[in-house]
């Protein structure tokens, strides 16, 4: 090797390190992400939750004089901004991830709840109401289904019935519980809410037969009707693991989850996600408005706080 | 030397309708008169035994399921990790002196950068903005730098009237960072493997992997080790925009004037005086080149970030989707084309200055002036950071809007109803969507399924013998064997038949485009604007209007990943035709051949070399959209990454992405001809 070369990639390497070494400057990092005054809430991707940020933004910076930043993330990336208090709140966590929740609130106690939101989320399995009409038997006993599955057919789903599953960060367990209940349909994953949604529209649109993971509150229910299929009864912890499950979903009471710091930290903009508490008519009154009606989330927040004073203000903690 | 016209074969061949009615699916023969030609050629007889072998074994065994005691629990592991870096990230070495740094400082230029913007207000950001587009065209009254100027000026007007100046700020503050960051990292790598033999052979794999990574595989541990928001999108966008810049930087420095070089030393010129005077400066041009394309994949990636908290423009078009909202989604992807447009156009400006420079020489007037400018930029973002806020406000004003999203919305809807299912007689794209699943699709993925692993993994390694060189071979059934052993074939089988499926379509529709537009004038003129909106736009935009138009299913995924790999395609295909030496071109005109005959017989076989890379470059391309195709029901292993990455779960994301990795790699030896291999 000529010293030329041997010089040539000492420079580079030493170049190289060099770089690292100051980008790492020296000493420890400061852990606590953020730490100014702002209040930073984990928006999931779903509308009603883009509902829930957009009223109590605007409330918090209107009323409150409080800056607010919503950031997008859905529940298990929220769970882990939580605990490193990239962010402060989540207004509407549906339960979706055991492990994290147990592991932050329980184990670490980084994360601890914040009461619960006053909305009641339902998940199952559901079906067009034009098609539960002409098949009325299907609605109260699941295992009717197996009689139709031929209705169900589609390219993706072979010779079984196509089974619409839900977006992968959503609670779900319909892959072991199909397989469970013996049921001839096949689950198919859908990637995103959006995708779902847009299927659902497509099918519905063209009076389809179709049966879907589905779940209230939801906007669209406005514009489609659905009709839910009796599943075996919910009992604590019967679905997990999923190799298992064999019941149908737990109805929920929303929870709201706080940042540890930002809980105890007895400020007005705590005290008021605290309070924060609404009912699923309210909620899906601004979602409709986002989705259905097309309105930008914070005009259709300013418009449902010009009509509900009397909720919002049990909000607002008591000045001292 | 027939090995090239064998890969492409061996690749088009799912396209053909054989696969749809055999009892094995799997691989039609060749055309009889191919055939004959084959036999002469003893490599092309070994990839026909080759291709009996698949077939008769997936007959006879019909479920080629990979053995599960070479599999491994690559889980459990995983899971270890997962916990570990969760229970430590506060408190463990790694991340408290070494980690954490990188992420904060992430986090405060970005910050910082987002509050300049802030501060100075829209006047003086669209004020500073088109003064820097002026001056990378050069600073003068030329119609090059003018139409920069302009561009820039059009560029921010637009982004404020079609109300998204925010998120565009805030996408263009992470635009900075990174643009800034990956030039330097790129620029570090480039200058290391352009100067040691020895850094340039670490260096090369690292890139090529880099490249045929998909970018949603690392964003999963990213988010491990930097959690959400600003650091992982960050850190992955210069880990994805480095590549070009340092390749771009290396070539630049080793194929410099050796007649220059010899001059500089004879002068009496140190290695260090040698770089600096007379390497660096000549190969400014090429890294002009790479900052341009390294600026437009840091772009695609910042709006990917937008999954894991990058916010911004593509966290607009993710939540516009979620409400359905396709007229919003597409208006803030039209704010990222127009950004891409902007940024394209200046650093090409200013590559081609540096091109003028290099050959004319610069006056020192020009030199002094342009220097006073640069300073007047400086000055005047002191300024504007100082009293921008008293002289506008810092937003965009809301009266100034002009909202497009609901007759877009409309049009969209109008449009996807009417070709959806409306058409007579041809029955409109879901019918056809259902029918190239059931007759392409279907049979492909059982094919593959019921193809014993063994086979599988000779016909690989055949094909990579025949294509390029044993190392080919190799390293397709390392990747091969890769996948099985983390227990993932039967995914990955489903995905490749979804990428092969893809590939073919997008080649086909690829190179007809690429001969029309090399051959009609018009047809290149109207695609420009088209290609370059294809392969802007963000992914997500066109994900919706794919799924009312075919449902969400596989083909949807491959509709989205064609529309997203055929640029590329067409763009390289054109290209090579067109430089087909106009002699040739005009002896076969004298000789009286029809245009079809000159087509046929001359300008494609002798643009064959560039067909080719078109096709790895489609292979690459199509196989960073199975992700994004998971999304709308691809399912496979973009499912996984997706559910994994949206999960947290590690265990679940991670290996499915290093399965795509092993498959593009793969994908990539195989389609790759001996020539490039060579250097390896």
């Amino acid at each position: 090797m000529n010293p030329n070369r041997i010089r040539n990639t000492a420079f580079a390497g030493v170049g190289i390190v060099s770089v690292l070494a100051l980008a790492t400057g020296c000493g420890a990092a400061d852990t606590k992400a953020g730490g100014d005054d702002k209040v930073v809430l984990a928006e999931p991707s779903w509308v009603g939750a883009t509902a829930n940020a957009a009223v109590v933004k605007k409330l918090l910076e209107d009323e409150m004089d409080v800056k607010v930043e919503a950031k997008q993330m859905d529940e298990p990336v929220a769970f882990d901004a939580l605990n490193s208090g990239k962010a402060d709140a989540i207004l509407e966590d549906w339960h979706g991830v055991p492990k994290k929740q147990k592991k932050y609130v329980e184990d670490k106690k980084t994360v601890v709840s914040g009461g619960d939101l006053g909305v009641v989320g339902h998940i199952g399995w559901f079906v067009p109401k034009y098609w539960a009409d002409k098949h009325p038997d299907v609605v109260k006993d699941y295992k009717k289904l197996n009689k139709y599955y031929k209705d169900f057919k589609t390219s993706e789903s072979g010779d079984k019935g196509h089974f619409i599953g839900a977006a992968p960060s959503y609670s779900q367990h319909d892959k072991g519980l199909i397989k469970n209940l013996g049921m001839k349909f096949k689950h198919i994953p859908s990637g995103a809410e959006a995708a779902q949604l847009k299927e659902l529209k497509r099918l519905y649109d063209a009076k389809k037969p179709f049966l879907t993971y589905w779940w209230e509150p939801q906007w669209m229910n406005e514009q489609i009707d659905m009709v839910e299929v009796k599943l075996p009864k919910y009992t604590k912890g019967c679905e997990v693991p999923e190799s298992k499950a064999k019941c149908g979903y737990e109805t929920n009471q929303l929870e709201k989850f706080m940042n540890k710091d930002f809980a105890n930290s007895d400020s007005d903009a705590a005290k008021f996600i605290k309070n924060f508490k609404w009912s699923t008519k309210d909620q899906n009154k601004v979602a409709g408005m986002i989705a259905g009606k097309k309105m930008d989330p914070e005009d259709a927040a300013a418009a449902w706080i010009k009509d509900n004073k009397s909720t919002w203000e049990k909000w607002i903690p008591k000045k001292k | 030397m027939s090995s090239p016209t064998l890969t492409k074969d061996e690749d088009a061949r799912p396209a053909t309708p054989g696969p749809a009615e055999g009892p094995a699916p799997e691989r039609p023969d060749t055309t009889p008169t191919a055939l004959s030609r084959f036999l002469g050629n003893p490599k092309a007889v070994v990839l026909v035994c080759a291709v009996l072998v698949v077939v008769v074994s997936a007959l006879v065994s019909g479920s080629g399921a990979w053995p599960g005691a070479l599999t491994a629990d690559v889980k459990s592991p995983l899971n270890d990790l997962d916990d570990w870096l969760v229970d430590n990230r506060d408190t463990h070495w790694l991340f408290l002196y070494f980690l954490l740094h990188f992420s904060n400082a992430a986090e405060s230029s970005v910050d910082s950068i987002t509050s300049l913007f802030d501060s100075m207000g829209w006047i003086g950001v669209t004020v500073i903005g088109t003064l820097i587009a002026w001056a990378g065209g050069g600073a003068d009254l030329s119609r090059r730098a003018l139409r920069t100027g302009a561009t820039g000026l059009a560029v921010f007007l637009i982004c404020g009237i079609l109300g998204v100046w925010e998120p565009t700020m805030e996408t263009l503050a992470l635009m900075v960072v990174a643009v800034v960051c990956a030039a330097v990292l790129g620029f570090l790598l480039g200058l290391a493997s352009g100067l040691s033999d020895r850094f340039e052979r670490i260096l090369r794999p690292v890139f090529d992997t880099m490249q045929v990574m998909p970018a949603f595989a690392f964003l999963l541990p990213l988010v491990l080790l930097f959690n959400i928001g600003t650091p992982s999108a960050l850190i992955a966008t210069v880990i994805y925009a480095s590549p070009p810049i340092a390749r771009l930087t290396a070539l630049g420095l080793r194929s410099a004037d050796p007649a220059a070089l010899e001059a500089s030393a004879s002068l009496g010129a140190s290695g260090w005086q040698q770089l600096v005077t007379a390497k660096l400066p000549l190969a400014r041009k090429q890294m002009m080149l790479g900052l341009n394309q390294t600026i437009m994949m840091c772009l695609s990636m910042v709006v990917l970030a937008s999954l894991i908290g990058g916010g911004g423009l593509g966290d607009e078009i993710y939540q516009a989707l979620g409400a359905l909202k396709i007229g919003e989604a597409l208006v803030a992807g039209v704010a990222v084309v127009l950004l891409a447009v902007l940024l394209d156009r200046t650093t090409a400006a200013a590559g081609e200055r540096l091109d003028d420079v290099v050959k004319a020489g610069l006056t020192k007037t020009m030199a002094r002036l342009r220097r006073a400018v640069w300073g007047l930029i400086a000055v005047l973002i002191a300024l504007f950071a100082a009293i921008g806020s008293a002289i506008g406000e810092g937003e965009w004003p809301d009266g100034w809007t002009v909202d497009f999203t609901n007759p877009i919305d409309t049009a969209v809807n109008w449009l996807t109803d009417h070709i959806g299912s409306g058409i007579p007689v041809l029955g409109g794209t879901i019918t056809w969507a259902e029918g190239f699943t059931e007759s392409v699709l279907n049979p492909l993925r059982s094919g593959l399924l019921a193809t014993p692993w063994w086979a599988l993994a000779l016909l690989v390694a055949v094909i990579g013998w025949i294509v390029g060189t044993w190392r080919a071979a190799l390293t397709g059934v390392i990747c091969l064997a890769l996948v099985g052993w983390m227990s993932l074939w039967d995914v990955a089988m489903d995905t490749l038949s979804q990428v092969l499926a893809g590939l073919v379509l997008t080649v086909i529709l690829g190179v007809v485009v690429g001969i029309l537009c090399a051959r009609i004038d018009r047809v290149e003129r109207i695609m420009r604007p088209v290609l370059d909106t294809m392969q802007t736009m963000p992914q997500f935009v066109y994900l919706i209007p794919v799924i009312a138009l075919v449902g969400q299913n596989r083909t949807g995924g491959i509709l989205a990943a064609v529309i997203y790999a055929a640029p590329a395609v067409i763009r390289i295909t054109a290209q090579g035709l067109r430089q087909v030496d106009p002699a040739a071109m005009e002896a076969a005109t004298s000789l009286g051949a029809t245009g079809r005959q000159q087509l046929f017989g001359v300008q494609l076989p002798l643009a064959r070399k560039s067909i080719l890379v078109a096709l790895n470059q489609g292979v690459v391309l199509v196989l960073s959209m199975v992700v994004i195709a998971g999304l709308i029901g691809g399912g496979a292993l973009g499912y996984m990454v997706v559910q994994g990455l949206s999960k947290g779960n590690l265990s679940q994301g991670f290996p499915a992405g290093i399965a795509i990795v092993c498959l593009g790699i793969m994908l990539d030896r195989l389609s790759q001809p001996s020539k490039g291999r060579v250097r390896d």
